[in-house]
């Protein structure tokens, strides 16, 4: 019952030691070097660092991330789906955004995959937020979350034809859709 | 005359599960889950084993429609996520935008942002009092807080023109500068405030009824809180000091003076705790923000986003064709990805933006902080009574409209 800005034993202690941490885009440096196989490409854009991780080794670097004293991503505030258009190759992609609630940074990994083969393998191991934010992903984009515990749609019914934020899923539906 | 009585076997308190689980719907149309949410709860007697939440009964597909409308227009639809904090949604998707199109939004803007933000925070959560405490009992708090939130859902009235779904915010600024009379009627408002919110610690904080159903209820401890990816109040209340606010600061929090409401007893009260101080710092912040109200502009200067004013349109020939342009047309945002997040009454809101060139967004989604709050209820409501999930879904303060989208 304290206040928190000045209380000691939090988990976070305020961030006094800002000009001494590294960026998001050095960690990602780092991790590369160690593992060059692991990031493909690093986009810096708007402020904002991104690594492009092969599916493959996607849970690795997460638990990389998620462990490593200087990164400590410790807190997946999100992952979202998207198309990039029906002709696009790979067509789909997976954005994962990784914040740390010790160092404050930000990170933003993303998986590309291609339509016929939409599989990526689950995050729920390491951390069970994921578990939501997966199945809204493969509800809505069709995307094969594998080793996911309880993969089943979560806003769509689950009799529900297709997958609605494909791009080539028309806005208003196929046709009526009534409760059977 | 004998003081032991004799139990019959049937009716022993034995330290195992009965072999007759029962599994029952609580909703859609329940009132205490806050809209419409069910529960698959499998009982043990009257103890919950396993809590499901089944969603989606509101969903409208609205990160669809935003793929086929302008930018500018999106942001009536975010209203209507969070219905009771639509000036953060607003806010968080403006702010995606802006990030894209690399906008200064100006210094009065800003303030004025943070003011209405702050007073919507405190109608958020006055919501969040009066229906928490009105599921576990308690009527009376209902009325004080609603007749509270009235005054703030005149005063974003008066500035917007809307109570329930302002779209204030504009893609560079906002709508329009406030009205005449607003800081007064602000002022009013809260010379108030920190006197009625002393009158719900005294109907709830000292009530013995009202302790005994949250203290030690639904409790989830700081590491699991991190894992399951609870933010904002729920985060709080066990323990972790993280304020989107501080970590990553935004429309200038960084230069007000408010603290950050810590509760290390990881329950059902911590959390109610935390959203009863963070009231009070919210009160504190509109205070500031309104001694730093100057005069200036609320656009920012950017002729081919913002609309331009009513009058230079009727005299000058630019300013009338980029209004026609930007209705009819919209404006082109750069191509590129951003993920803005925001302090929402309930957590981190988050709005993922992703452009490809074109006058309406490729891809938006919205990372809603009760979408993610409410997928631990499993994990929290483990072992609690049925009773005591009504008290949990109330502190973790969901809202279908933004979990279902």
């Amino acid at each position: 019952m304290t206040t928190g800005a000045n209380n000691e034993g939090n988990l976070s202690e305020p961030a006094t030691n800002l000009d001494q941490k590294s960026t998001p885009s050095q960690l990602v440096t780092a991790l590369q070097r160690e593992h060059a196989h692991w990031v493909t490409e690093v986009i810096e854009a708007y402020g904002e660092v991104t690594a492009v991780v092969p599916r493959l080794h996607i849970v690795d670097v997460c638990v990389d991330l998620k462990s490593g004293v200087d990164t400590k991503f410790d807190f997946l505030a999100d992952i979202c789906g998207a198309d990039r258009g029906v002709e696009e190759e790979p067509r789909f992609e997976v954005n994962y955004h990784l914040f740390s609630t010790t160092k404050h940074h930000r990170l933003r990994l993303k998986v590309e995959l291609h339509e016929a083969d939409a599989h990526v393998p689950t995050v729920t191991g390491v951390w069970r937020t994921a578990n939501w934010h997966e199945r809204e992903t493969f509800d809505l984009f069709g995307i094969v979350f594998d080793g996911h515990p309880d993969l089943r749609r979560i806003l769509l019914p689950d009799d529900w034809q297709g997958h609605a934020l494909r791009k080539d899923f028309p806005l208003r539906g196929y046709e009526p859709y009534s409760l059977k | 005359m004998s003081t032991t009585v004799n139990i019959p076997p049937q009716f022993e308190i034995v330290d195992r599960p009965l072999d007759t689980q029962m599994t029952i719907s609580m909703g859609p149309q329940h009132p205490s889950t806050h809209g419409v949410l069910r529960l698959e709860l499998v009982l043990d007697g009257e103890m919950v084993v396993k809590a499901t939440p089944d969603i989606g009964y509101l969903h409208t597909g609205m990160e669809k429609l935003f793929e086929y409308k302008k930018y500018q227009q999106g942001i009536v639809i975010t209203d209507r996520m969070d219905y009771l904090n639509p000036l953060g949604n607003n806010l968080a998707y403006v702010m995606a935008v802006e990030k894209l199109l690399e906008l200064e939004i100006p210094e009065r803007a800003q303030t004025i942002r943070v003011l209405t933000c702050e007073l919507q925070r405190i109608a958020s959560h006055l919501v969040w009092l009066g229906t928490h405490a009105l599921d576990i009992g308690a009527m009376t708090v209902f009325f004080y807080c609603f007749r509270e939130r009235e005054k703030i859902l005149n005063l974003i009235e008066a500035a917007s023109g809307g109570r329930l779904t302002p779209s204030y915010f504009r893609i560079g600024g906002l709508m329009m500068d406030l009205p005449a009379g607003f800081e007064r009627r602000v002022q009013q408002f809260q010379d108030g405030f920190l006197k009625s919110v002393d009158e719900f610690h005294t109907l709830l904080t000292g009530n013995r009824i009202f302790q005994k159903r949250t203290q030690d209820v639904g409790r989830i401890t700081a590491e699991d809180a991190i894992d399951w990816g609870l933010s904002g109040p729920c985060l709080r209340g066990s323990g972790v000091n993280l304020d989107i606010r501080r970590a990553n600061p935004y429309t200038g929090y960084e230069t007000y003076d408010f603290e950050v409401p810590v509760e290390q007893d990881c329950d059902v009260w911590a959390r109610y705790m935390v959203r009863m101080r963070e009231m009070k710092e919210s009160h504190k912040i509109v205070t500031q923000a309104l001694s730093r109200l100057r005069p200036g502009p609320v656009k920012a200067d950017a002729p081919k986003v913002v609309l331009p004013d009513r009058e230079a349109m009727k005299t000058h020939m630019d300013a009338l064709i980029h209004h026609f342009l930007i209705v009819a047309e919209g404006f082109d945002v750069p191509a590129g990805e951003v993920y803005h997040p925001i302090e929402a009454s309930k957590g981190e809101l988050g709005v993922y933006v992703k452009s490809d060139g074109g006058p309406k967004p490729s891809r938006v989604h919205f990372r809603g902080p009760s979408f993610v709050n409410l997928s631990a209820l499993p994990h929290m409501s483990e072992g609690a009574m049925v009773a005591d999930i009504v008290a949990i879904i109330g502190s973790l303060d969901i809202v279908l409209g933004e979990i279902d989208r």
